[in-house]
């Protein structure tokens, strides 16, 4: 019993529940305990968005140092806009509409791992100038066009059971569906081999740029069922929709318990990172906070987190 | 027996080091053509002038994000401390210049402190950066909501200056790229900082602290940092918390573009500069001039990023293959 | 010549051991100033382990270690420096983005203020034409862009520069790999040059010839001690061959030379030839054998498994490999181990394949996969979930034997596995490998200890990259290893 609650102890993404549900009831009782239940309803279906794309970035960035898919905010604007425009306001080609979205987010990854295996780019540089282009495509894509979503999607994306999002319990189902290619599949062993050491896995029989292609193509394509459903939620494409998920993804996987440097990846951690950061948001906006020290904290709380997680990588 | 084996493979290197030596140049030359031949008016001082308005902020940051890159690092928060350099510049150095002054040298021993951090801790330095990032970004927005505020006038002064036959900023950039020249490859502690960069272990076998060469190097981003802001907010005479955001990119590319590389060690100021300078003109005079639609403006500065890093690799794979 | 000056370091009784491996039994070794002292030995002798005791690197268990008429107790690589001693190592310690002169700088602190680059580039190039001249190298090259030998010529003569620090031994371990004969000759002749006039060297080559010339004194080594100690005169290359090795003959004919024979006529499994070999010597290996790898460490024997490795995957060609392959690591670390791992999981990261219940990996069947090995190979632990990293040094070692030998391959390559390995885990696995060759697996076994070429049915010796002797079992004594493994002359 007490051995079991160390080890539950010993779980680093435990502590990003404990700091969400600090941050919650901060928040209410500053509220006096009004809202409660909304802000977590709210906090949920927000939570849902970051954490498939961090998801994905959790896999690129267990892959070891230096793999990090900084086109996440791009790849979600262009697939947002695409599965909009694939739609076309009508709800019998919804489903037509997220394919479309998620073989463009299949594309990006597809570019991403062309440029970093064919040009010798580090993954920083060429996710990053392929989220240019991509950025391009999207705005004289969607130019000039309002782009709305289908009625019955928009409603779909904001359905609520017993004031649970629908949305959070398919991504649930997601998320336990990535626990099982984490730890289950062939795929998610050798991502987690190749992440803690590139040339041991190799030597151990992994294939390692089959494996590093898959993991950049599977980061892609939830980066373009983000964009889709980002699009239903908020009722509408646009090319700044995913902006803020750059920072946000990569900060869930760090809060979440990821080794940043490789091997060791984290499901829970990410929603708990998740959901940690937006009741963060809703605290400080609940305290009126302005814009500038919701930055400030949020920027400082990720370098405290990495710096207490990197202490933990020296000890290996 | 060896020298007369070796003698043509050296003159092989030789070759290809030339050419990549010459790549900075060579693409700025390219882009300075394509402009001459798309307008011939702009060929003039006063054409120059306005072309590389912008050139002198962004060789600063360029060099900036050049001392981190030397000791393998990045920094993803440069564009938003530019930002935020020019908040202050804007409001506190101009109304009270001590306290200004003080916060603009206090930026700089966050830096220093940041380098420490990152060695200690052996954090990943994109992390920490792009954390630090948010911090930038919300201290200007604090310092200034809303866009405003005025640049003091001997800033505006300075960037306004207007000397004779040669344009500002053409001056401008070949004393930023001396200094950096000078200080990083000159001086004999410039050794050692771009040793630590290509063999750490034998830079500390030597007798040397890494800790002081990491907190040094970046130290040195942020006082660059500082200088593009206050270039920056001399130019443009009023800020916003956005203003810098697009320098992260176009540091990181104008390192690149100039010879440098991300592991190793492996940077050159001048290369730098000359780098800045291309992203410069290629970032919107020469994009203007081709009716490039400004849509595709952005694609158009990944993609000439993802060709000078293609022609790189291309020159090194000749290499290789003998 | 021989008693020219008094001795400059003073080693007594000198011990050392790394876990359970006893690097150094005792070590009793004088060097005189102006005095070279050659040191020769097989793998695992001791050599590079004394030599970092002398730099610093390493601190003795026991014994006494006296420099310049002072016992040493608080001694460190920078108090050697201090003191005058340099080494030129194996591994470069140039920084390869940095000029020639600028390599010299980080070397030597004083160098700094007012035309430092001058003078650093000064220093530098005098004292390559010093030892090496016509040697062709600029004080503002870079050394990124020097050849490997020219690389290891300015190492060498930044060992030799004086500027604040006096130098009074240089350390030189295999100085001459990187370099031809004629360079190899300047370099040794310039040694002679300096302990003439006074400095101290300690020399260690593969190329015997180099060690009689050059020495005054040779100190043989063998397990950790010095076997024989003399004047440079009272050797030859015979005698020295004789000294490094154990006496014995060779084993009468066995069992296994029998297979060795009968195996000519099963199939073959491995067909590769080392890159710079200049004959059409190729390494073969056929079912059900075991096949050694010998010769010096370092000398082409992982760059031939590695290869292997690659023509199995399908990767490269120059070789031929016709059935899949596994690996064992001898760096451990570096190649072998996911840290963050169970047992259990890095022994069945190679047989993942087999391990799947349709399509999920159950951890049932690799509970079971590790629990069988376990028992197998006698890994000590309750548990095979728990970290790889809970497990004794020797016993993650059988736990890469266990993940190579689990596979499905029929070939596994071993890239020396067995250092730092306890000798009754030894015996344990060499049983285990000649089960799995009757069994029809075949062995690639690359080693440094020479005991456990006898465990092989045939051997190749590899030096400089390539391969030098072929032995069958019969003629396989440890005196054929070593002079096969140590050139005569260049």
């Amino acid at each position: 019993m007490k051995r079991g609650m160390m080890t539950l102890l010993a779980r680093p993404w435990l502590w990003s529940f404990v700091g969400a549900l600090i941050m919650w009831l901060a928040a209410i009782t500053f509220t006096g305990g009004y809202g409660g239940g909304g802000m977590l309803t709210a906090a949920l279906s927000l939570s849902v968005f970051t954490v498939i794309v961090g998801i994905g970035q959790m896999f690129v960035i267990t892959l070891g140092p230096g793999n990090v898919d900084l086109s996440l905010p791009a790849n979600i604007g262009l697939a947002s806009a695409v599965a909009m425009k694939v739609m076309d306001g009508s709800d019998s080609r919804v489903a037509l509409g997220l394919l479309a979205a998620l073989g463009c987010g299949l594309c990006v990854g597809v570019v991403n791992y062309l440029l970093i295996r064919a040009l010798r780019i580090p993954p920083i540089i060429a996710t990053l100038s392929a989220s240019f282009v991509i950025q391009s495509v999207d705005i004289s894509y969607g130019r000039g066009l309002q782009i709305k979503p289908p009625p019955g999607f928009a409603d779909f994306t904001n359905i609520q059971i017993f004031g649970v999002p629908l949305l959070a319990l398919l991504t649930l189902l997601l998320v336990a569906g990535a626990g099982i290619v984490l730890h289950r599949l062939v795929f998610g062993r050798s991502v987690s081999a190749i992440g803690q050491n590139i040339r041991a896995a190799y030597l151990a029989g992994v294939k390692v740029e089959p494996i590093r292609f898959a993991t950049y193509a599977l980061c892609g394509v939830l980066g373009g069922l983000d964009g889709a459903l980002l699009a239903g939620y908020f009722r509408g494409a646009n090319v700044d929709i995913g902006n803020e998920y750059l920072l946000a993804s990569i900060a869930v996987v760090v809060i979440g318990g990821t080794s940043v440097a490789g091997g060791k990846a984290n499901i829970p951690g990410v929603w708990g990172g998740a959901l940690f950061l937006v009741l963060l948001l809703t605290m400080l906006n609940t305290f009126g906070v302005s814009a500038g020290i919701r930055l400030l904290l949020t920027g400082l709380i990720i370098v405290a987190v990495i710096t207490a997680a990197g202490g933990a990588k020296a000890a290996r | 027996m060896a020298a007369s084996v070796t003698a043509p493979g050296h003159r092989l290197g030789d070759t290809r080091r030339l050419l990549r030596a010459l790549l900075p140049s060579l693409s700025l030359a390219l882009v300075i053509a394509a402009i001459a031949w798309l307008n011939p008016r702009a060929m003039s001082y006063f054409g120059f002038t306005l072309m590389l308005n912008l050139a002198i902020p962004i060789a600063l940051a360029t060099l900036a994000q050049m001392f981190v890159i030397a000791g393998n690092d990045l920094d993803l928060s440069i564009g938003t401390f530019v930002g935020f350099v020019c908040c202050v510049s804007a409001t506190w150095l101009r109304d009270t210049p001590w306290l200004g002054a003080l916060a603009l040298l206090g930026c700089i021993g966050v830096y220093a402190c940041l380098g420490a951090l990152v060695y200690l801790r052996n954090l990943p330095s994109i992390v920490v950066t792009l954390g630090m990032s948010f911090v930038w970004q919300g201290a200007a927005i604090l310092l200034l909501p809303k866009p405003g505020g005025k640049a003091p006038g001997w800033l505006q002064a300075i960037m306004g200056v207007k000397p004779p036959l040669v344009p500002f900023p053409v001056v401008a950039a070949a004393v930023i790229a001396a200094v950096g020249y000078f200080g990083l490859m000159r001086t004999s502690y410039g050794a050692i900082l771009r040793g630590a960069g290509g063999n750490p272990v034998a830079v500390r076998r030597a007798g040397w602290s890494l800790l002081k060469a990491k907190a040094t190097l970046f130290a040195l981003t942020g006082a660059f940092g500082v200088l593009s802001g206050m270039a920056l907010v001399g130019i443009t005479t009023s800020a916003d918390a956005n203003i810098g955001n697009g320098y992260t990119l176009l540091s990181i590319a104008g390192v690149i573009l100039g010879g440098g590389e991300f592991v190793g060690g492996r940077v050159s100021p001048v290369g730098a500069v000359i780098g800045a300078l291309t992203m410069a003109m290629a970032a919107s005079p020469l994009l203007t001039f081709l009716r490039i639609p400004p849509d595709w403006q952005v694609a158009a500065n990944g993609a000439i990023l993802v060709v000078v890093l293609a022609a790189r690799v291309l020159i090194g794979r000749k290499g290789s293959g003998q | 010549m021989t008693q020219a000056g008094a001795a400059f370091v003073t080693l007594g009784g000198v011990e050392k051991s790394f876990g359970a491996v006893r690097a150094l039994g005792g070590v009793d070794l004088d060097i005189a100033e102006g005095e070279c002292v050659g040191i020769v030995g097989h793998n695992g002798a001791g050599k590079s382990t004394l030599m970092h005791i002398l730099a610093g690197g390493a601190t003795p268990d026991r014994g006494r270690l006296s420099i310049a008429g002072e016992d040493q107790h608080a001694y460190s690589a920078s108090r050697a420096t201090a003191l005058g001693i340099r080494c030129v190592f194996q591994e470069l310690s140039l920084c390869p983005n940095l000029t020639v002169a600028e390599n010299a700088r980080v070397f030597h602190p004083a160098i700094r203020g007012f035309n430092w680059r001058g003078r650093a580039g000064r220093l530098i190039l005098d004292k390559l034409d010093e030892i090496f001249p016509g040697h062709g190298v600029g004080a503002g090259e870079l050394i990124q862009d020097l050849s490997i030998g020219r690389r290891q010529m300015v190492e060498i003569a930044r060992a030799f520069t004086v500027s604040d620090q006096p130098a009074r031994l240089i350390i030189l371990d295999e100085p001459t790999s990187s370099l031809d004969a004629h360079t190899a000759g300047q370099l040794l002749a310039h040694v002679r040059r300096s302990v003439a006039g006074g400095l101290s060297c300690t020399l260690i080559s593969h190329i015997l010839g180099e060690i009689l010339q050059t020495c005054d004194r040779i100190a043989v080594m063998r397990d950790g001690r010095i076997v024989v100690a003399d004047r440079a005169q009272a050797f030859d290359r015979a005698s020295l061959i004789a000294a490094m090795g154990n006496v014995e003959t060779a084993p009468p004919p066995t069992e296994a030379d029998r297979r060795a024979v009968a195996g000519s006529e099963r199939p073959v499994r491995v067909r590769m030839r080392p890159k710079r070999q200049p004959d059409a010597q190729d390494l073969v290996a056929r079912e059900g054998e075991i096949v050694g790898l010998a010769g010096l460490a370092g000398h082409g024997q992982t760059d031939l498994l590695l290869a292997t490795f690659a023509a199995a995957a399908g990767w490269r060609r120059g070789g031929a490999v016709n059935a899949a392959v596994a690996l064992v690591a001898g760096d451990r670390q570096a190649d072998g181990v996911f840290a963050q791992w169970s047992i259990a999981q890095n022994i069945g990261i190679s047989s993942l394949a087999r391990l799947r219940a349709g399509l999920l990996i159950s951890p049932r069947r690799e509970a079971a996969l590790a629990n069988s090995w376990r028992q197998r190979i006698a890994i000590r632990t309750q548990d095979v979930h728990a970290n790889i990293l809970s497990l004794s040094g020797g016993n993650q070692q059988k736990a890469l034997f266990a993940r190579a030998l689990a596979s499905a391959a029929r070939i596994v390559l071993m890239d020396d596995p067995m250092r730092g390995v306890d000798y009754g885990t030894k015996l344990e696995v060499y049983g285990l490998i000649r089960d799995e060759a009757a069994a029809g697996r075949t062995f690639l076994w690359y080693t440094t200890e020479t005991e456990e070429l006898k465990n092989c049915d045939r051997v190749y010796v590899f030096r400089d990259g390539i391969i030098v002797a072929h032995l069958l079992r019969g003629e396989l004594t440890e005196e054929r290893i070593i002079q096969s493994s140590f050139a005569g002359a260049h």
